[in-house]
């Protein structure tokens, strides 16, 4: 079985935060770290190359940098990886990414199974997967929370929904967006750092994938970012002072008028 | 492409500390663009000589965009009703539509419909397409994408809101990508811009550190997902006159390459904090499972839902259905009571609606208290069992 498992480069949302002083984004430390939904992704794919056989080569748009998050795939189990990245993608939204990361896939010698992460923490948005589906033509399935069966035609699996889950299937080739619920991702072993230390990594430009020039990056993309701004805080601090015991008087008075 | 004028820069770094991707570099005080800019323009902002740009090389075909008129909704039905989301997005979507002084329409799909078109012209839809088919009745993406591509193709509606919730985040980004559309997931806010009437889309990014207002210029319809419990809807009308147009799609548009083999409906939590008017939440100042039981007596008498923040769900204290927030639900009650919370802006994204928000810290700077209506600066554990004694008594009395 082929499996292409795409994975990208974000920064540690935990380390993003606001500079209360410039009210800006302080980055100092933030690290670079691979998506962590694209991780539970890998696992899923290694796990299946493990029952299955076939291999997994992990595929990532992204600026030179973003080698370091194939290099650590390979160290997590995967055989093979593609570096998407070219001045010309830079600025993508989704519906740009998901034409370059297709044109990609299209450039692999086959593939039965697509795996993405349920969304990059950086945009939040979940689309590329859906959009990526859509491109390659072949059937999705989004918030997969559990494999149960994978044969070379078919797979069988659960969808979280809102209020639980649906039991459902489809014909390969085909792709998944997983859930964190899917599996606890291994840590690197010591052969797979020595193997992702050696790994040579294939690099596709734009000329690479004769792309259309139209459809990549900031040009290609439809949507633009008009503005960005700091999340705004309603801000009246209407205080409760005095004892304890007039605080709690105040309180009650104020639960009292809501409660009625 | 981002141009940084240096005859004009003065190179005072700015643009470098704004930067969240790390894409600019001051190199003998010059500033330096790297691969990663990703085009987001605080640089711009931020810059007080204004020595940056951002230039955009347009697409060489256009699509017509005045062909295209009309507000639509995607109304969600799933287990024999319409989802809320769906009666929230016709509240906003009316005040767009008439802004535009356009019409409002809405799209129904599933199986099993009867009377539910007229609910959605009762919140403000002026049309409803409805397409009931059984092989509708489970959600698939190849069903309802069709579908939903199919007219938007013919009736070419400008904007096309959808609800952020399993179903519109999983079929929605298969419909723009198929009409070439841009879309924007999980908006919190709508407007339309004065001059061009463009659709400016708001939503947080990089896990509500920052938000961003988003615009597709020179493509349609706009598409957006819209997060739950954040707009509101209109009063119900029920003398509110509407079409409905029944929709019968080809037979091969409705079949799906994924088959649905069970759907399954899970136990769902005793108390739904998204549907409470009072929310009594806790955090990581209530410090174990004991100081939440005294949330859980206060939610008891004052008939509310308990809610937590995420370092509670964390710490084990509560399960997470229970969690506010950027990832967990949003919830939009009368009164929300934060004990104990920070009030990290995670945080604050799930609650900041909410009519009154009550707020108890023993920390006077925690930024809780630049949300709350009413802020006691004290310490839970003597604030709490003081007032659920008072409370006590009044239901005593
Ligand atoms: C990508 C991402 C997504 C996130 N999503 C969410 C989310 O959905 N929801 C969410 O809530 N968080 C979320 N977070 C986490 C968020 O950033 C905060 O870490 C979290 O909300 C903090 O929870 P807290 O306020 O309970 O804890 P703390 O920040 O530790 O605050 C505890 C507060 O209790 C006060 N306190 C302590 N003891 C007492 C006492 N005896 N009496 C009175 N006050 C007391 C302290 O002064 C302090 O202000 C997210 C973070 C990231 C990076
Ligand atoms: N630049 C990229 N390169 C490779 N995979 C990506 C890229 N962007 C997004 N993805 C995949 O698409 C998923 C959803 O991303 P998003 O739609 O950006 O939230 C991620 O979890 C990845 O699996």
């Amino acid at each position: 079985m082929k499996i292409v498992v795409c994975i990208k480069q974000v920064p540690d949302a935990k380390d993003v935060r606001l500079d209360p002083k410039t009210n800006t984004l302080a980055r100092e430390g933030v690290a670079s770290i691979m998506n962590p939904y694209d991780r539970h992704a890998l696992e899923a794919g290694v796990c299946l190359k493990e029952q299955y056989g076939g291999t997994v080569t992990v595929l990532t748009m992204g600026p030179p940098q973003a080698e370091e998050v194939l290099r650590d795939a390979v160290a997590c189990g995967a055989d093979e990886a593609i570096l998407v990245s070219d001045r010309a993608f830079a600025g993508a939204d989704t519906w740009a990414t998901t034409y370059t990361l297709a044109k990609a896939i299209e450039k692999l010698d086959g593939y039965d199974l697509v795996l993405c992460g349920k969304q990059a923490i950086d945009g939040d948005t979940a689309q590329v997967g859906p959009g990526l589906a859509q491109r390659l033509n072949i059937p999705y399935i989004t918030y997969a929370r559990k494999i149960n069966e994978c044969t070379r035609e078919v797979i069988r699996l659960e969808r979280m929904t809102d209020d639980g889950y649906d039991e459902v299937e489809m014909d390969l080739p085909a792709l998944l967006t997983v859930v964190k619920e899917i599996n606890e991702p291994r840590i690197p072993s010591l052969k797979g750092k020595m193997k992702a230390k050696k790994l040579q990594i294939t690099t596709y430009t734009a000329a690479d994938l004769k792309a259309d020039p139209n459809c990549l990056g900031l040009k290609g993309s439809p949507t633009q970012v008009a503005r960005v701004f700091s999340p705004e805080m309603r801000g009246d601090r209407s205080m409760i002072t005095g004892t304890v015991a007039e605080q709690v008087e105040q309180l009650f008075e104020k639960l009292e008028d809501c409660l009625s | 492409m981002l141009r940084i004028d240096l005859d004009i820069c003065i190179g005072c770094g700015v643009c470098e500390e704004t930067c969240s991707f790390g894409a600019i570099t001051l190199e003998d005080g010059e500033p330096r663009v790297d691969d990663s800019c990703n085009f987001c323009g605080a640089c711009v902002d931020v810059c007080e000589v204004e020595a940056i740009t951002i230039e955009r090389e347009e697409k060489a075909a256009r699509a017509d965009l005045s062909e295209w008129s009309g507000v639509w909704v995607f109304a969600e039905f799933r287990n024999k009703r319409i989802a809320p989301v769906a009666f929230e997005l016709l509240g906003a979507g009316r005040r767009l539509a008439d802004q535009l002084g356009v019409s409002l329409s809405a799209v129904l799909m599933g199986s099993g419909l009867d009377g539910h078109a007229e609910s959605l012209i009762g919140y403000g839809a002026d049309t409803v397409y409805r397409v009931d088919h059984p092989a509708l009745a489970h959600f698939t993406d190849d069903a309802y994408g069709n579908v939903l591509e199919d007219l938007v193709r013919e009736h070419k509606p400008e904007i096309v809101l959808a609800g952020a919730t399993a179903i519109g985040r999983s079929f929605i980004p298969r419909v723009a990508t198929t009409v070439d559309a841009g879309l924007t997931a999980d908006c919190t806010g709508l407007e339309i811009r004065e001059e061009d009437g463009a659709l400016l889309q708001t939503r947080p990014a990089f896990g509500g550190n920052i938000m961003a207002t988003i615009i597709c210029p020179h493509t349609r319809p706009q598409m957006a997902t819209v997060r739950p419990m954040v707009m509101r809807p209109n009063e119900f009308d029920s003398d509110r006159q509407g079409e409905i147009i029944d929709v019968i799609p080809d037979a091969n548009r409705l079949e799906s390459r994924v088959r649905v083999l069970r759907s399954v409906m899970e136990e769902q939590d005793k108390v739904n904090i998204t549907e409470a008017d009072i929310v009594v939440a806790g955090g990581r100042g209530l410090e174990n499972e004991k100081g939440f039981a005294l949330l859980h007596e206060l939610a008891d008498l004052v008939g509310g839902a308990v809610a937590a923040s995420r370092a509670a769900v964390d710490s084990g204290w509560v399960s997470y259905p229970h969690q506010v927030g950027q990832t967990g639900k949003t919830v939009c009650p009368k009164v929300y009571i934060a004990c104990g919370i920070s009030g990290a802006i995670q945080h604050v994204v799930g609650m900041q609606s909410s009519d009154t928000i009550i707020a108890i810290n023993k920390d006077p700077d925690a930024p809780i208290f630049d949300v709350a209506t009413c802020g006691v600066v004290g310490d839970i554990f003597e604030i709490l069992p003081q007032l659920l004694e008072k409370l006590k008594a009044r239901k005593g009395k």
